[in-house]
């Protein structure tokens, strides 16, 4: 039974204007821009957007400025905002094989057509802090390679090694795939499915699981195959022109993982393969997110289930910070009548042990002289 | 603008900023009138991405797409798309496709808008694969011994 408790309105008024008043800070300072934020906090934008599903660059800043900064509030923010709009088209799937690169790398090969490209990364960074951002040193423009005209292709690595076999390929079945927006998860879930759940599944629980299977937990000996960052274009098709048609460009990251082998009696062994995307610059994501995903893959590749990271409905139905972060954050509700009843039953159970053990020191007081003498 | 299809009009156009477009349109003078007869309305695109980069296809988020018709004085419709929430720049997309259906001010947009913005973005994206190419690794091998 559910009773309604009423009052603390003010209360309530009270603590949100002071939330306010401690977002806003110290008024001898300027406030902080929501243009600011999305230009200077950039990855803290993109990982808001990531998991929020739902990309635009000005409302994850919104939604970070006005979370103070708590990304999963952030998150919490951006997704219910998403549930206000309708869906006016579905993409043609992006092709990240054209993506216009800000970084690619391979850790499999060293020289690659296009080259190892390192972008706007902190990787080889000291991580030592640096006091000049504190003291609002003036920061150099990125260096330009002015004789370039335009970027240099970089097809995608794995599509190299697929010439000789030895890497499985991913090939279009032509499958439309499931949407967890629309129906709910139901399990077993394929794989269109579960990397739509990962995609936005929260960073620091994807990085926990990925790092279990290289310690062992559900190992797979993964290679990151290769990584890119950059804007790729969205295409859809419209029906006015029944043409597809570029509305724009968003950026993405990949990881393709190349992991050890899989074989059969019949298929000959081959490298296995998993897979990481994300919105914006996202790259620990992403190399989480394609080690849990070829972890997930483990029942598929014949392999024994013994870790956390391999179990799909373990994995996939915690990933969603929304959800964690709701179900936690409902026991701060008023739980007093429900917590009356737990009372009510602990004091009788705790009357009638009292009264239970003190039959049995009636019964051990009388019968323990005659134990003694046995 | 080589190709001056519906189609790569309407990526030039989604691809520049509206404040671009905006100031390239104040040089077409005498604009005709035009009234908007759906829209714009904000919306979202649900994105696919594909397994591997090459695979089957899954869902991996949606994006805020914003689109809009716009009927000229004499009937003529246009449609813009745009990535986004921005009603104005979908709008004038709409609008320029419009305009472009009619032969006196075909050359006229393509002379004051298409052209300068075709050229701001291939430079935009030059300097972004300039700097990219930046940080490029040049390896080479260290000669050990001898």
């Amino acid at each position: 039974m559910y009773v309604a408790v009423k009052g603390g309105e003010q209360a309530i008024a009270n603590a949100h204007r002071w939330l306010a008043d401690r977002r806003r800070g110290d008024r001898d300072r300027p406030e902080l821009e929501v243009a600011q934020v999305g230009d200077q906090l950039r990855l803290a934008v993109d990982r808001v957007m990531s998991e929020a599903s739902l990309y635009d660059p000005e409302l994850a800043a919104l939604a970070f400025k006005q979370a103070s900064g708590d990304l999963t509030e952030a998150v919490f923010l951006l997704r219910a905002y998403r549930t206000t709009l309708p869906r006016l088209a579905v993409s043609e799937p992006l092709d990240t094989a054209s993506m216009r690169i800000e970084r690619r790398i391979s850790a499999t090969y060293k020289d690659i057509p296009g080259g190892q490209i390192l972008g706007p990364t902190y990787d080889y960074t000291h991580r030592l802090l640096d006091f000049l951002q504190l003291a609002g040193a003036e920061v150099p423009a990125a260096e330009i390679r002015e004789e370039v005209t335009e970027a240099e292709a970089c097809p995608q690595i794995l599509e190299l090694l697929n010439d000789e076999g030895l890497v499985e390929q991913e090939i279009d079945d032509g499958s439309e795939p499931a949407d967890i927006t629309r129906d709910p998860p139901d399990y077993p879930m394929d794989r269109a499915a579960r990397l739509q759940m990962l995609a936005r599944g929260d960073e620091g629980y994807l990085l926990a699981l990925g790092y279990s299977t290289q310690r062992g937990y559900g190992r797979n000996h993964p290679f990151a195959g290769e990584i890119r960052l950059g804007q790729v274009e969205v295409e859809i098709h419209v029906d006015e022109w029944d043409e597809t048609i570029c509305v724009g460009e968003i950026a993405l990251s990949e990881c393709q993982m190349i992991n050890q082998f899989g074989g059969s009696r019949e298929a000959a062994p081959q490298f296995t393969r998993g897979y990481g995307l994300a919105f914006g610059h996202n790259e620990r994501k992403t190399m989480a997110m394609a080690l849990v995903d070829r972890a997930l893959r483990a029942e598929e590749l014949g392999e024994p289930i013994i870790g956390p990271a391999q179990q799909a409905e373990f994995v996939l139905a915690h990933a969603d910070s929304v959800d964690a972060s709701g179900f936690v954050s409902h026991l701060k509700l008023p739980h007093y009548v429900d917590f009356q009843s737990e009372l009510d039953l602990l004091r009788r159970l705790r009357r009638e042990h009292a009264a239970r053990q003190a039959e049995l020191d009636g019964t051990r007081d009388t019968a323990s002289p005659q134990q003694e003498e046995r | 603008m080589n190709d001056t299809s519906r189609g790569a009009r309407q990526r030039l156009l989604a691809l520049s900023t509206r404040e671009r477009i905006e100031a390239c349109w104040t040089a077409l003078d005498a604009v005709p009138a035009h009234r908007c007869v759906r829209g714009p309305e904000t919306g979202m695109a649900m994105l696919k991405g594909r397994t591997g980069g090459t695979g089957n296809a899954f869902h991996l988020g949606e994006m805020t797409l914003t689109r809009a018709s716009v009927a000229l004085d004499d009937g003529t419709l246009g449609h813009g798309w745009v990535r986004g929430r921005d009603h104005r720049h979908a709008e004038l997309i709409a609008l320029a496709d419009a305009v472009a259906q009619h032969a006196e001010w075909q050359q006229k947009l393509e002379t004051h808008v298409l052209a300068p913005l075709a050229e701001e973005l291939a430079e935009r994206q030059r300097r972004d694969a300039a700097t990219a190419a930046a940080t490029r690794v040049d390896f080479f091998t260290l000669v050990r011994g001898e």
